[in-house]
């Protein structure tokens, strides 16, 4: 349970970062909050000839409002994200699923472009920012691009990043007016990885529902307002249409039947705390 | 940018416990191996060295964080605190001597680890609830103690530092 030997390089800021990883190639990682990377080093999963810390990269470490996105660079926390006073004003559905992720303890190393960039199919801030919209940038040596989350997270853990790039911040849009924000999930024990999460935001003219866990990636369906049996129906289709998969968790069958339950309770409590 | 190279062994500064101390870590070394081995500081436990169980969990920087998941190299420069800072030599804090009032171990190998996050956690926060301590603790095993008497301790620990008053010993 110890990691392979590697090179250390501590970046100073995303020029180097990029930089290192241009000239590294295949053979480096990027180290982010290190919560989900240094278990895989610690069990020899992966071992890389070369780890760029970027952990400590101080224009990337904030988080900036420009009235319409929320943008959180790659150096910032978990942490930090929940901690941002703002929050639950600017961005309510963050503020509902930020304290399901792990525990205080691997909040406070995690990043959030971290979790974005590796995609775990659970992931609950791959959800969040499929569901709201957001946009992911992308920075190597060549320059800087940006795609919506939809194009960028393509699969289980796989993105459309590439070798020679980093996520150098993401974009949550922030709050609209007259919206509810809704988050829940279901995991064996607080802090586990869930085996369904589900997002939903109300307006007045429509309800988004985001489901993650079920399947490779989040999916994210847009229904005009619906309740009662309408709703039942339409989570029940859904269900169906989602490519569910079995694994040691949980099987499909219950995946499905976690949307319809989850689905009704997010879809709910997004409507009734709608302003 | 900082480069350390695989294979040879870098020298590493931090304050431990509010003194200087140092040692030699190659770059793949675990801080929680480095404060064990290297310095000599082994209240620090290490249980399953993913993320999972808690026993590693020591301050960074004032943070709670897994000693398992932090390259010693990481904390290069930084501030360190473990539960040997908790009290002076022989001693025990108020959250240590809640710990033994309330039976909060048994075989005591998780203890470390839960006494530096309340440590950290109770910092900040003068009246916690007893929701927000069992979700704190979500973030640590104990094969033992089934964590009532962890819960009582540490709410008991927040009232006594609200009070500014400690509990008898026994
Ligand atoms: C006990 C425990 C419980 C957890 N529970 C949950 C949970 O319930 N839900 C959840 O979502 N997560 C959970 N996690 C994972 C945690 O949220 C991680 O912090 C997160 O998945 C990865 O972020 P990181 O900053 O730690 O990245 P790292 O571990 O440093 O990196 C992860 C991967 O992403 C790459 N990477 C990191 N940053 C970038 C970047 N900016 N650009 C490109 N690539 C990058 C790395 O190269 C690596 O391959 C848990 C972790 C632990 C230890
Ligand atoms: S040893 Fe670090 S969390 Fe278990
Ligand atoms: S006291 Fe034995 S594991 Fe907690």
């Amino acid at each position: 349970m110890k990691p392979a030997p590697f090179d250390y390089l501590r970046a100073d800021d995303e020029e180097e970062a990029v930089a290192a990883l241009a000239e590294a190639g295949d053979d480096a990682r990027l180290l982010a909050g290190g919560q989900t990377l240094m278990p895989m080093l610690n069990m020899r999963l992966v071992e890389p000839a070369v780890l760029i810390d970027i952990s400590r990269l101080p224009g990337r470490a904030g988080i900036e409002d420009d009235g319409t996105l929320i943008e959180v660079g790659a150096a910032a926390t978990q942490a930090s994200l929940e901690a941002w006073p703002p929050l639950s004003a600017r961005a309510p559905l963050l503020a509902r699923a930020l304290p399901l992720i792990g525990h205080v303890q691997t909040r406070s190393r995690g990043t959030v472009c971290g979790s974005i960039a590796f995609a775990d199919p659970s992931a609950e801030l791959s959800l969040c920012l499929a569901t709201l919209g957001g946009e992911v940038v992308l920075r190597s040596r060549a320059g800087t691009r940006t795609l919506p989350a939809a194009a960028f997270q393509t699969g289980m853990l796989s993105t459309a990043c590439r070798a020679d790039e980093m996520v150098a911040a993401v974009r949550f849009p922030a709050a609209e007016p007259g919206a509810g924000y809704a988050f829940t999930e279901f995991a064996r024990r607080h802090g586990d990885f869930a085996i369904v999460a589900v997002a939903a935001i109300a307006q007045e003219n429509g309800i988004r529902i985001g489901v993650g866990g079920a399947c490779e990636r989040p999916v994210v369906q847009d229904w005009p307002p619906l309740a009662g049996s309408a709703l039942d129906d339409a989570l029940d289709a859904l269900a169906w249409s989602l490519d569910a998969a079995d694994d040691h968790h949980a099987s499909a069958r219950y995946r499905r039947e976690l949307v319809r339950g989850l689905g009704k309770r997010a879809v709910q409590a997004a409507q009734e705390t709608r302003p | 940018m900082k480069r350390l190279g695989a294979g040879s062994r870098h020298r590493i500064g931090l304050t431990l416990n509010g003194r200087e101390a140092g040692g030699w870590a190659e770059p793949r070394m675990l801080l929680s191996d480095f404060l064990r081995h290297a310095l000599g500081a082994t209240g620090t436990h290490v249980g399953c060295e993913h993320g999972v169980c808690g026993a590693c969990t020591v301050r960074l920087d004032g943070a709670p964080v897994r000693a398992c998941l932090t390259l010693a190299v990481q904390a290069d420069g930084r501030r360190v605190d473990t539960v040997e800072g908790l009290a002076p030599e022989g001693e025990l804090n108020d959250l240590q001597k809640a710990f033994r009032r309330h039976h909060a171990l048994q075989c005591g190998f998780c203890t470390p680890g839960i006494l530096m996050s309340l440590d950290a956690w109770l910092d900040g926060r003068p009246a916690p609830d007893e929701g927000e301590i069992r979700e704190l603790l979500s973030g640590h095993l104990c094969r033992c103690t089934g964590y009532g008497g962890i819960v009582a301790a540490a709410l008991e620990a927040a009232r006594a530092a609200r009070a500014g008053d400690v509990g008898e010993d026994d």
